[in-house]
């Protein structure tokens, strides 16, 4: 092979490329907007909706209040809960959330509780909508609510025979969070960060990989240089490192937008009070950072060649795109998995492409550094891209894919 | 010199099978010569012709472009080779300065060399005003003159056109037309396929009449005119492939 021939073509796609719209936009626009945007914007999100959600407290109604007046008062005295008079529609108004929760009281319920009558029958309701985030939300509120007025009630029971209320409970437990405060946010945010690495240094290779083969057929060039004196391998050579540079500058700037965005960070975690604390509580170090970009490298070439094997197969810009489309979902999936909680790194899933990068990502930037699986799922990632750029070689010496008709 | 032995492709379709695209084609064509292949669309002109610029590789048979075998070396023969038809386009998003610089580079010039060379053919063409335009904003002349730049750029001794005034308007086939001949007064070998008889009749010195991937007859016009005791190339040309069939 020519190694001339290899940066002729090299220098000419870069500039070829980066002369492409859709490629700037894909390769740079994207993952430097993306990570602030989607960062500050989750973080703004959820700080609004936590700050609403306080204030305006949750809508619910109490039945036959009139049955447990003091009970009544407490809960429309207590904090997060915004009582609206009694309707006969109220299980309607959940159903259409603009009620959270009903809480039904029997008859009367206080000066039976006062009597000391048998639990059996005397049952409060709470009526909800399983699932429904904030309907949820109300009825864990109430529950506590009403657990401290049960608790209240046990001790006043015992008092009146004269028992300790300690004999409820001999033992008590108690938790202690150890992980440090990087890990414990690596866990929320550390899923979702290498996931949108390894999403975007796909993209990035996207559009590049199908304008430099379908978009040659599409327009006409590929007779063009297939007649000038340079071979086959070093044309696949030069096209495969320009698709590669996209897909390693599109990785590598969203890594420094994130690095950026981080840097703002402890506004953010001031802004966002303790739910702040905990999303960006994230130390992201120079280390860190170095580790995962590694990690990707092998992955970026994997999805280099083999985008360029796929769209070299369509005739057309668009066949190409509609090829390489159902290949989004293959990388997206794995790399879902590594976010959904429980799934830990094993020899098994260090095997699995996309995922074992992913997770082992995840768990890089959370500081921890399993060098027996880093160095298998590099490795792995290797031969994978090994026989990916294998595949898109040999495409590239095929008269029935280069002139498909 | 292009001398084919028996050049045969054979393509593999799943809906129709195999097909015999060039079958056994031999012909010979010598420094200063214009041999034509004249034929209709599916002749088998164009795969014969990028089995000569090694686009393409033969099923079987050979044949040798400026000395060198284009099965054994193909990258040897690429670069004694022009290859210019209406398909081969110019990269749309490059100016006409660096597609021609590109090429040159791949043909093996640069630094002083190639920039020379590229002065010399901008100043033949008439390129120099629109040098830095990108190509995709040029006129279909201008974009052929780029083209010719392009074939050009490494003073190539055997020239292959295919087709090349296909849908081109009246002026700028002229220029091509114009260009073929120039190639032929400085020495080089040309080969070029066509299904205009009056530009067959123009400029080749040897006509071949190509159909269903043989070669049926062979001469110069003169000879073509007396084998067959027809006048006009188009008489010939149908008598010649109606006898075939």
């Amino acid at each position: 092979m020519n190694l001339r021939h290899v940066t002729t073509v090299y220098r000419k796609e870069m500039l070829d490329t980066l002369r492409d719209r859709r490629t700037l936009v894909s390769m740079i626009v994207v993952p430097l907007l993306l990570m602030p945007v989607l960062i500050f914007g989750m973080a703004a999100l959820s700080i609004k909706l936590i700050q609403r959600a306080r204030r305006e407290g949750a809508a619910i109604m109490l039945l036959g209040a009139e049955h447990a007046p003091r009970l009544a008062a407490r809960i429309r005295g207590a904090e997060g809960f915004q009582v609206v008079p009694p309707a006969e529609d109220y299980a309607r108004r959940i159903e259409d959330k603009k009620l959270r929760a009903a809480i039904e009281f029997p008859p009367e319920f206080e000066e039976r509780l006062a009597a000391g009558e048998e639990v059996a029958d005397l049952t409060v309701k709470i009526y909800h909508y399983q699932g429904e985030i904030r309907s949820t939300f109300a009825v864990r509120n109430l529950q506590k609510l009403l657990g401290d007025y049960r608790d209240q009630v046990i001790e006043q029971r015992l008092a009146a025979r004269n028992l300790s209320p300690d004999i409820l409970e001999p033992f008590r437990t108690e938790e202690e969070n150890v992980a440090s405060p990087e890990k414990v946010s690596g866990a929320l945010l550390g899923g979702l960060i290498p996931y949108i690495i390894i999403l975007l240094s796909l993209t990035g290779a996207m559009y590049p990989a199908i304008d430099l083969t379908a978009g040659e057929k599409e327009r006409g060039t590929i007779e063009t240089i297939l007649a000038s004196p340079v071979s086959r391998t070093a044309l696949a050579t030069g096209k495969f490192l320009a698709v590669f540079t996209a897909s390693v500058a599109t990785a590598l700037l969203s890594l420094l937008s994130l690095a950026a965005t981080f840097t703002f960070a402890p506004q953010l975690r001031e802004m966002g009070g303790e739910r702040g604390r905990q999303l960006f509580n994230i130390a992201l170090s120079a280390k860190g950072v170095a580790a995962v970009l590694g990690m990707i490298l092998p992955l970026a070439v994997m999805f280099s060649a083999a985008l360029l094997a796929i769209a070299l197969l369509a005739k057309s810009y668009k066949e190409a795109q509609s090829y390489i489309s159902p290949l989004m979902i293959v990388v997206i999936l794995p790399a879902v998995a590594s976010i959904l909680p429980g799934i830990e790194l094993d020899a098994k899933l260090a095997l699995i492409p996309i995922l074992n990068v992913s997770l082992v990502s995840k768990e890089i930037l959370t500081g921890t550094y399993h060098w027996n699986y880093i160095v298998l799922i590099f490795l792995s990632s290797c031969l994978y891209a090994a026989a990916a750029l294998g595949i898109a070689a040999a495409a590239f010496k095929r008269e029935s894919v280069l002139f498909r008709t | 010199m292009i001398e084919a032995q028996e050049l045969t492709k054979v393509f593999r379709d799943r809906k129709r099978g195999e097909i015999r695209a060039v079958d056994k084609v031999s012909f010979r064509c010598q420094p200063g010569e214009i041999y034509g292949l004249l034929g209709a669309n599916g002749a088998g002109k164009t795969t014969t012709l990028r089995m000569l610029a090694t686009i393409l590789q033969p099923t079987d048979g050979t044949a040798r472009v400026a000395g060198f075998d284009i099965n054994r070396e193909p990258e040897k023969v690429r670069a004694n080779v022009g290859f210019l038809s209406t398909a081969t386009a110019l990269y749309g998003r490059l100016t006409a300065k660096e597609t021609v610089e590109y090429f040159g580079r791949l043909n093996g010039l640069n630094g002083g060399a190639l920039k020379k060379r590229i002065q010399e053919l901008f100043a033949l063409l008439e390129i120099g005003e629109f040098a830095d335009r990108r190509c995709d904003k040029l006129s279909t002349g201008m974009k052929q003159k780029v083209s010719i730049a392009r074939t050009l750029v490494h003073d190539p001794p055997v020239m292959v056109f295919d087709e090349p005034t296909v849908g081109l308007d009246v002026m700028t086939a002229r220029t091509i037309v114009g260009f073929i001949r120039d190639c032929r007064t400085r020495g080089k070998t040309v080969i070029f396929s066509t299904h205009v008889m009056s530009e067959a009749e123009k400029l080749c010195d040897t006509i071949g009449i190509i159909h269903d991937g043989r070669i049926l007859t062979e001469g110069a016009l003169a000879e073509l005119r007396s084998r067959h005791g027809l006048q006009d190339l188009e008489d010939i040309f149908v008598k010649t492939v109606e006898a075939q069939a």
